[in-house]
């Protein structure tokens, strides 16, 4: 990913809500792009707009005023319907929760958004679920409910789930906020590893500052501005910071 | 979005609450195995009614004299007498829908075998009456024309008759015995018949040539009934017509007089009688409607309580692409396979329990195929009405709120 293709540009963006009489302005006018490849951490403290900024990443919600191209889509002229065609292309959400479906295989919580994708084939959606699946290193877990996994290998199920469509960008809020910090360095180092290796622009929204450091970039935000917009010069590996830990804290033996 | 897919979503989400979808499937399996055991109970009865009064002669006509004034007091019309030879003759002149024609007289008397006696009725008639009631001469011989002309003093008897006058089994044929004072020999034995849908007892009778009873026994010349055969069930109301008309001239009523007898037919008494039981069938069909109802509410009730329960999981799907339709889709027809796998077993069901029936209660049944596709058609109609409403309350949530729902 040598040329900087943009993955989404935001001009000038302002989202404000009406409660009752009153009007708060969640963003105040933000402007910024993403290139493809990049690892772009959003940080900001609560009721800084960063889960406004979210929603609008992942299509949810709609600016108010200012323009946000996504893969060079102005998402401000589609409606409900071409917003959730638009998601399941063009985004892949990792959630802190996990939020797969219960009593339902890994597989098939991964092949989920390939069942709203009317292009994909029976087959073609069953080999696509199953290379995202090894592709977070879980092939030998295809046929377990996510009670019967830990919940490192939910969260990794969960970014099966995202990567299974090809999408422009994984959006990811807080992923490893219900995490212990081993597992949580595991899931960043599968981050880091898609992004350096297979080239897959990641967001990622965080409040924790240990998190940012893992990125390539980092935006901050404070009441609904960009406060700091930095490259980060030197980046920590998770993978060598998962080697640095003490082995006594390794009580959760995860595969 | 494709069916196959939404079909799949919908199937693998109700097999992820195996007894919740069969909970709510119970009230349509009710409804629906109710309905189809309640018709074919309805229906049985109705054919079992048919049957019996199919087996007196559908195209069985009766005359009887009619109530008439007489000189301005009514007079009961079965203490008239105006059927004659003079209308038999009038009758079997060219006929055209009528086939047979049996005079009927009738006498109530004590019958004597020796030391033995039995209360019965002796009917005299033609021997044609047999083809018109459709009864048959089990053993020995029914009389003839020359019996009639005769006065022969010959009987035909009934199986009830048989077993008082002759308990031991002894062969009736031949053997005389007595109606009243007048001794008549049997010449053959009817069929047995059973007890008729009013109950009476059709084997309880002797049957000898009308002119025999009228002669010997009531001494008059007037017929107390008519019977006759249209040529054919389809062709019954032209017989009565002809009837009427031949009835009329040979009586010679005026223009303005009222007909001083009244044709009868099967059908008049079949229509009756099933519309009895029709009626029991549709109040029978509305109670198990009204179940097929209160099932339809119970998966109302599910599926909202299920779209609140599954608030987030609603939200996960519109996060990875699921549009408002593709939502809908999926709840709309989980309501129907719900409903529909619920109707596939309420007509198994159905089934069963409608042979449980005929075989523990020995009821007639008759499972009619409009009920089954009724109640399946039913059961569809119910998935969509009832889940409408929940599916299009799941498909207008808001993704974000529906996310961070807990």
């Amino acid at each position: 990913m040598s040329e900087t293709k943009k993955a989404l540009e935001i001009r000038d963006l302002k989202r404000e809500f009406i409660m009752g009489s009153e009007t708060v302005r969640a963003l105040k006018g933000i402007s910024f792009d993403i290139n493809t490849g990049e690892f772009v951490t959003i940080m900001g403290s609560s009721g800084s707009g960063k889960t406004t900024l979210l929603n609008i990443l992942g299509c949810l919600d709609k600016p108010t005023i200012g323009n946000y191209f996504l893969d060079g889509v102005d998402v401000k002229k589609l409606n409900r319907d071409e917003l959730a065609v638009l998601r399941n292309h063009k985004i892949g959400f990792v959630f802190q929760a996990y939020n797969l479906l219960a009593r339902t295989s890994a597989l098939e919580n991964v092949e989920l958004p390939l069942l709203y994708n009317k292009d994909i084939s029976v087959s073609e959606r069953r080999d696509r679920a199953m290379d995202a699946l090894k592709a977070v290193k879980l092939d030998n877990r295809f046929d377990h409910m996510p009670n019967q996994l830990s919940g490192g290998q939910q969260q990794r199920v969960a970014i099966a789930r995202a990567l299974v469509n090809q999408p422009v960008m994984i959006l990811a809020d807080e992923a490893t906020g219900n995490l212990d910090s081993r597992t949580s360095y595991e899931i960043m180092a599968l981050m880091q590893d898609l992004n350096t290796a297979q080239g897959k622009t990641i967001v990622f929204v965080t409040h924790e500052p240990d998190i940012a450091a893992f990125s390539s970039r980092t935006i901050q935000l404070r009441d609904g501005i960009i406060q700091k917009d930095t490259k980060n010069e030197n980046r920590k590996s998770a993978k060598e910071m998962l080697a640095a830990l003490p082995v006594t804290d390794d009580y959760n033996i995860s595969s | 979005m494709n069916i196959a897919n939404l079909f799949r979503i919908a199937y693998r989400a109700l097999l992820r609450n195996k007894l919740r979808a069969f909970l709510t499937m119970l009230g349509i399996i009710i409804g629906v195995a109710s309905v189809i055991a309640m018709v074919a109970i309805g229906q049985g009865s109705k054919q079992s009614i048919h049957d019996q009064l199919s087996s007196m002669g559908t195209n069985m006509l009766t005359v009887q004299p009619a109530s008439n004034l007489n000189g301005g007091v009514k007079i009961a019309g079965a203490s008239f007498q105006t059927l004659t030879i003079k209308d038999i003759v009038a009758l079997k002149t060219n006929p055209q829908y009528i086939t047979e024609i049996s005079p009927s007289v009738s006498s109530k008397g004590q019958a004597i075998n020796g030391p033995l006696n039995w209360p019965t009725t002796m009917s005299g008639v033609d021997p044609a009456y047999l083809d018109i009631r459709k009864l048959t001469v089990k053993d020995g011989i029914a009389f003839t024309e020359n019996d009639v002309l005769t006065s022969a003093k010959v009987c035909l008897i009934g199986q009830t008759v048989i077993d008082n006058l002759f308990p031991n089994g002894e062969n009736p044929i031949g053997k005389i015995i007595r109606f009243g004072h007048i001794p008549f020999q049997i010449i053959g034995v009817l069929s047995p018949k059973g007890f008729n849908t009013f109950g009476q007892d059709q084997d309880d009778i002797l049957i000898a040539p009308y002119t025999t009873v009228q002669k010997r026994i009531l001494a008059t010349i007037y017929y107390s009934n008519i019977y006759a055969s249209a040529a054919s069930e389809d062709v019954t109301d032209q017989a009565v017509q002809e009837m009427t008309d031949k009835l009329r001239a040979s009586h010679r009523l005026r223009d303005s007089e009222d007909n001083d007898f009244t044709v009868r037919t099967q059908q008049e008494l079949i229509a009756t009688l099933s519309s009895t039981s029709g009626l029991l069938t549709v109040l029978l069909t509305v109670v198990a409607g009204i179940s097929l109802v209160i099932g339809g509410i119970g998966i109302m009730n599910i599926m909202y309580v299920s779209v609140t329960e599954r608030t987030k999981e609603i939200g996960l799907r519109m996060s990875i692409g699921a549009r408002g339709k593709d939502i809908m889709m999926q709840f709309l027809l989980e309501a129907v396979l719900i409903s529909i796998t619920g109707g596939v077993i309420g007509v198994c069901l159905g089934f069963v329990s409608t042979w449980v029936v005929t075989a523990t209660l020995g009821w007639p049944t008759i499972i009619s195929e409009s009920s089954v596709v009724l109640s399946f058609f039913v059961c569809a109609i119910t998935g969509i009405f009832f889940g409408y409403y929940p599916a299009q309350s799941a498909s207008r949530l808001d993704p974000i709120e529906a996310l961070r729902y807990e």
